[in-house]
């Protein structure tokens, strides 16, 4: 098994590749057409004060997110380091 | 005559492009969820006549926000010939998914690559011609901003025109099973026929956003630059309004009063000193709300808003509300319909019933006006600016006690997820547009609610005939004293309270009910004015009309939004009890320290 990083965890200026995105459907197909898909990489813009929404970016789209619904979305753990920022698409895993 | 809609996801152009293609005036905006009901025109493709549906963006066709719902429902019900799927070419990798899901409905659908000039500038490069091949439907690349590319992505349409077959709904059901095949297919378009940079260079968003949504800079700078363009809105606008009282005091003394001289004397004071007086009155704001919806139509198109619903969500969601509560709330500024119509974007009912319910405590521009007008009248210069920037607190105070209170009956568990458009420059046709709009709203408005208000407020103070006009003689004295027992605390007098009856039809109609009441123009009125309140009387006047009943509008659009008489009752029942107490406090509370 491996530990799974929330998104909600990452710290400005981090990046990561998404593993998958959980909560309810409604929420997932939104998150989906916004471009949070496996395998796609983002990145942590910055963290709003007083807990406040995330400032996150998936290729050209900006997106701002509470924390709450950014802990449904799940990094791939290891390869954080030297994922370039856009590659739109992800390689065939 | 063939159909054709407009769809893609939120933000994508859609509504600029219906702009130039048929000349219409759509609102249009950098924050998605600008349009939220659907708007038609006509317009000549190639030989046919094509009625074009502007719809509300929608993310997907699984979407079940109203503002998703409403394009959705067009599709199932209406007969369309042909779909044009706008897409922004910057974010194709994401929106593809849209175009796919669109084709399955088997409709004749033109993909338009739209914000060319964006992709271009992020060095995107899209081979338009492979793409078409790739999915099997014609593309076409445009800038809908700037012209570019529209002529022959009209060509592209009509000929799809020429060999469509004959119209039928779209079956969405069939269109929603097989969701997961279109991953891999939208992998293999993008890498077949999309070059995306490696790495993006820092756009000029990127330097803006780090000094706008900074940690502990980004609110404050956010209040300070709302309190400048409302400092720029009456330096601007202040000037031209006492050149429209001018103009109609002018029209008055020297065509006018002569014209009128033959008619009965009953008759010339109804036209004289209720219409032409009341509705001058009114005008003479007519440039200030131009200027004012200037600033906020390019404050709309900057993209600032997004970023106003990062600042504020965490304050807002302590309220049981969400950053795109607040947005609503600063379009109410401009006018609260558009603003409760624009929680359409908002899935969650309890949330969208809480937002509606604080929404119409915002000052909208027809406020604005009574207190600019009561202001000027009957504060010193110095207290004026001070008073105004009060009423706004207090229209955010009642927000917040609103949403304190309610919140726990409408508790909601909407997640908050926005899109961040990068900056955009406004354009010119845009701001001119909008302010355009506004005057045509105005005239509508003038020409009926305002135009008959002020006629009820001359008849009823001015009969029955032979009492002194205003009196306690005539109606409106009966009905001022009848209120007193109410208004009284409030120190609303008589006269006033008349005047308040009427706000509730627009709340224009109370500068116009005053005009009429004092039976005066111009600064004898703003005299007139002084006369009858001080400044605490004066104040507690506005802060009753800040909170009170929203207008007739306002309630009909509660009303079919909620689609629930009971909700709409409280809509109307809670701010009347809130006003009260609010002036209650306010006016007893001063002269209890004796001011
Ligand atoms: N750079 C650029 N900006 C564009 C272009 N077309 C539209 N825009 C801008 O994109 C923003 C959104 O435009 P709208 O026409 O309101 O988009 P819409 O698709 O109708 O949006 P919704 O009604 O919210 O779904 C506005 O700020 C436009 O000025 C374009 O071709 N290039
Ligand atoms: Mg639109």
């Amino acid at each position: 098994m491996t530990v799974r990083l929330p998104l909600s965890e990452l710290a400005p200026g981090d990046r990561g590749v998404i593993a998958a995105v959980d909560g309810p459907e409604g929420l997932r197909k939104r998150l989906a057409a916004l471009g949070f898909r496996a395998g796609r990489a983002v990145v942590m813009m910055r963290r709003g004060s007083l807990c406040g929404p995330l400032h996150v970016r998936l290729g050209t789209t900006d997106v701002a997110l509470r924390p709450a619904e950014a802990a449904g979305v799940s990094l791939r753990p290891t390869e954080t380091a030297g994922v370039s920022l856009l590659p739109a698409v992800a390689p065939a895993t | 005559m063939k159909r054709v809609a407009l769809l893609g996801m939120p933000n994508t152009g859609k509504s600029t492009l219906f702009n130039r293609l048929t000349g219409s005036q759509a609102r249009v905006g950098n924050w998605p969820g600008v349009t939220v009901d659907l708007a038609t025109a006509r317009v000549l493709v190639g030989g046919h006549m094509v009625e074009l549906v502007d719809l509300p963006g929608l993310y997907d066709l699984h979407g079940f926000s109203e503002d998703e719902l409403v394009a959705r429902h067009f599709l199932e019900a209406a007969r369309v010939d042909a779909i044009a799927v706008v897409l922004n070419a910057s974010q194709i990798d994401r929106q593809l998914a849209l175009a796919l899901q669109l084709k399955a409905l088997e409709v004749p659908t033109l993909v338009l690559l739209n914000m060319a000039d964006e992709a271009r500038r992020y060095g995107i490069e899209i081979d338009v011609e492979r793409l078409g091949t790739g999915i099997g439907l014609p593309v076409a690349a445009i800038s809908a901003r700037f012209g570019t590319g529209v002529p022959e992505a009209l060509a592209k349409l009509a000929h799809l025109l020429d060999t469509a077959p004959h119209p039928r709904e779209a079956s969405v059901r069939a269109a929603l099973a097989e969701d997961h095949r279109r991953e891999e297919e939208i992998e293999a378009l993008l890498r077949d026929s999309v070059v995306v940079p490696e790495r993006l260079s820092e756009q000029a968003s990127d330097r803006i956003d780090r000094v706008v949504l900074h940690p502990w800079f980004g609110l404050p700078l956010f209040f300070l630059a709302m309190l400048a363009v409302f400092q720029a809105v009456f330096w601007l606008g202040s000037p031209m309004q006492g050149g429209v009282e001018a103009l109609f005091e002018a029209v008055r003394r020297l065509a006018l009063e002569p014209a009128l001289a033959p008619l009965p004397v009953l008759l010339r004071g109804l036209l004289l000193d209720g219409v032409w007086a009341g509705m001058g009155t009114v005008a003479a704001f007519v440039p200030l709300i131009v200027v004012f919806f200037f600033f906020l139509a390019a404050v709309e198109d900057s993209g600032y808003l997004s970023r106003a619903a990062f600042l504020t969500d965490a304050l807002m969601a302590r309220l049981g509300l969400d950053g795109r509560a607040f947005v609503m709330l600063l379009m109410g500024f401009g006018c609260n319909v558009p603003a409760i119509m624009g929680t359409r974007v908002m899935r969650d009912r309890p949330m969208r019933l809480l937002s509606m319910l604080t929404i119409p405590m915002s000052l909208c521009s027809a406020r604005l006006q009574v207190f600019v007008f009561i202001a000027a009248a009957v504060l010193a210069p110095a207290r004026a600016p001070w008073v105004l920037f009060g009423l706004y607190v207090m229209s955010f105070a009642a927000v917040i006690v609103t949403a304190l209170l309610f919140r726990g009956r409408f508790a909601s568990a909407e997640p908050f997820v926005i899109e961040l458009p990068p900056y955009r420059m406004p354009t010119m046709r845009q701001v001119w547009m909008r302010g355009w709009v506004e005057v045509k709203h105005f005239l509508r408005r003038a020409t009926k609610f305002i135009f008959l208000g002020v006629i009820a407020v001359w008849l009823l103070t001015h009969l029955p005939s032979g009492a002194a006009p205003a009196g306690p003689d005539t109606i409106a004295g009966w009905i001022g004293s009848a209120m007193q027992p109410v208004l009284g605390p409030l120190g609303i007098d008589e006269k006033l309270a008349v005047a308040l009856i009427f706000g509730f039809v627009a709340k224009e109609v109370v500068i116009g009910a005053f005009a009429v009441i004092y039976g005066l123009e111009g600064d004898a009125l703003a005299a007139g004015l002084a006369q009858s309140m001080d400044w605490v009387a004066a104040t507690s006047f506005m802060l009753f009309t800040l909170i009170y009943t929203p207008c007739l509008s306002t309630v009909a659009t509660l009303r079919s939004e909620s689609r629930s008489l009971g909700f709409t009752t409280l809509a109307v029942a809670w701010p009347l009890a809130l006003a009260w107490a609010a002036s209650f406090a306010f006016y007893q509370g001063m002269r209890a320290l004796g001011f």
